[in-house]
């Protein structure tokens, strides 16, 4: 057992024969509040789903909330980079989120106590009004709000976003991010993103993955930090736009 | 043609066909939705094996179907969770293997094997009041399992990944449901047969998709539509016979209908859109 929310030791994935992530060291605290950064295909989204159990590590060992990752399933909560789903899917935005409430196997519907969890997230990210439309009719911005929503309705107790801003607009994902900010008083957080400019205003910490991993307590973000820590020099522009990765990586 | 109700098997196949109806359109929907007709069409080919070997062990080839369709929903289902990739040549091998199954026993058996044709594409006569009752219990199954169990089949079928990730029993739940699918494809076995039993799981619900929004609506309106091909197929199978002595199986009929309503819905302008407009508008 540890009191970490997240401790990954030594950890390694192999996915189709080519190594994804290398002896990653990751702990992180009980209420942190961290963002990981890196390339695409550094591994970022492979990192949250090894912490959710769905890739098993090639070595090394992972912990969550003091649990093996599958037996912490239902106290982590998930937004995935790409939903896989289909938008022609007959289903509303209210049942969508209440998949959210299933962390294990289940007799029946759902009770009183579901419905309230639905509510309420659906208050957080103010879709209320949308409970009842077809998840077909939403724009993009609205499915990734609800896909928020499918994973606070189960009240989680660590949070993984995988880049949940990407196709917001400049206010909703201002207030997206407020929200995350408030979010992260109540749970562990842990969020990819390459919007840098919120990344430095809001986390606490930040981990930077390129196959390997750096960690930075600090949230200064400054050029000069990342460029040193992914062994690659990388742009920080303001809010609203994905870094850019200037040159080849060196392999750290 | 109402005479046709006062004749015993004609009330057999039609009570069957309408109790088809309810495992057919309920399970449909699932496979229309998660989109997975082509392993549907898989398991309901694979199931002539099943009936193969009922006739050749000596049992009703119903059962024989029920058996080889659960082992080889199993084995595509599990496939499935592994490979992800490549699965429509396993598809492809389940469905011509199980067919191939199927003649070999048939072959073996010995003597006429007289209603053969009947498991291909249906028929009004070789109906019996077990099989009756094997499609009830078939049912009986389905129904209370999606009464139990509809939360999970549900978000199987929207996103298998986050079904896994979200600590719920995704293996067993898509296991169960292609269990189910394989069950409903037996009580179309009779009525429509196998090679035209796919068709029926597809275009209702289909049909009933571009009308309604939620899951359980297009279950109830496929089941009704289904009814609705299998009874309207029947008649016309028998009316034809009357009138002109020609025997057409009531199968084929029961698809050119279901497809006729299909085609015929994608032409009216349909009320997902009015939905679609109503969000844009409040939005
Ligand atoms: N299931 C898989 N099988 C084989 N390779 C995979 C698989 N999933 C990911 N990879 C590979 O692992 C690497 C890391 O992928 P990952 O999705 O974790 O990157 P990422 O950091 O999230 O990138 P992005 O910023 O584009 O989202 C990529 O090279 C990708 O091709
Ligand atoms: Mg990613």
């Amino acid at each position: 057992m540890t009191d970490f929310a997240v401790e990954l030791k030594a950890l390694s994935v192999n996915l189709g024969g080519q190594t994804v992530l290398d002896r990653v060291d990751l702990s992180v605290n009980p209420g942190e509040y961290l963002a990981i950064l890196g390339p695409n295909g550094g591994g970022k989204s492979t990192l949250l789903k090894v912490i959710l159990g769905l890739h098993r590590p090639s070595s090394g060992e992972a912990q969550v909330l003091g649990q093996s990752p599958r037996q912490a399933r239902r106290k982590v909560g998930y937004v995935p980079q790409q939903s896989a789903f289909d938008l022609d899917f007959p289903i509303r935005v209210s049942e969508v989120v209440r998949m959210g409430r299933l962390d294990s196997f289940r007799v029946g519907g759902f009770n009183q106590d579901d419905r309230l969890a639905v509510d309420e997230a659906l208050d957080r990210v103010e879709l209320r009004d949308l409970s009842l439309a077809p998840v077909g009719a939403l724009s993009g911005g609205e499915v990734q709000r609800v896909l928020i929503a499918r994973a606070l309705a189960r009240r989680p107790q660590l949070l993984l976003l995988d880049e949940p801003t990407s196709s917001l607009d400049e206010r909703i994902g201002h207030s997206i991010w407020d929200l995350f900010d408030e979010l992260s008083q109540e749970m562990t957080v842990m969020i990819v993103s390459h919007d840098m400019g919120a990344v430095a205003r809001s986390v606490g910490s930040v981990a930077c993955l390129n196959q390997q991993l750096h960690m930075h307590p600090s949230k200064e973000l400054t050029s000069e930090i990342l460029e040193a820590a992914y062994g690659c020099p990388i742009d920080l522009l303001a809010h609203g736009h994905p870094h850019r990765v200037l040159a080849d990586h060196e392999g750290t | 043609m109402w005479e046709a109700l006062s004749l015993p098997f004609f009330q057999r196949v039609l009570i069957a066909g309408l109790l088809a109806s309810v495992a057919c359109g309920v399970i449909g929907s699932y496979v229309v939705s998660k989109r997975i007709a082509s392993l549907t069409g898989g398991l309901s080919h694979a199931a002539f094996g099943g009936v193969g070997l009922g006739y050749w062990a000596g049992l009703s080839p119903l059962i024989g179907a029920a058996g080889f369709g659960l082992v080889a929903s199993m084995i595509i289902g599990m496939a499935h969770r592994k490979v992800r990739s490549g699965l429509d040549i396993l598809i492809a091998m389940v469905w011509s293997v199980g067919m191939a199954l199927g003649i070999i026993f048939i072959a073996l058996t010995p003597g006429y094997v007289p209603d053969l044709m009947s498991y291909l594409f249906g028929s009004l006569l070789f109906v019996s009041w077990a099989d009756v009752g094997l499609v009830a219990i078939v049912d009986v199954i389905i129904l209370s399992a999606v009464f139990l169990f509809h939360p999970l089949f549900e978000t199987i079928c929207f996103d298998e990944e986050y079904a896994e990730a979200s600590g719920m029993p995704a293996g067993p739940t898509l296991l169960t449901l292609l269990g189910l699918a394989s069950l409903a494809i037996v009580t179309l076995l009779r009525v429509v047969g196998v090679i035209l039993a796919i068709a029926l799981l597809t275009m209702p619900a289909a049909t009933a998709r571009r009308w309604v929004g939620t899951l359980p609506a297009m279950m109830v309106l496929s089941v009704g539509l289904c009814a609705a091909s299998i009874a309207g197929g029947l008649f016309l199978s028998y009316g034809i016979s009357g009138a002109w002595g020609l025997s057409i199986p009531p199968g084929p009929l029961i698809i050119l209908i279901a497809t006729i309503t299909y085609v015929s819905s994608i032409a009216l302008p349909h009320r997902r859109h009015a939905e679609t407009n109503g969000n844009t508008l409040r939005a």
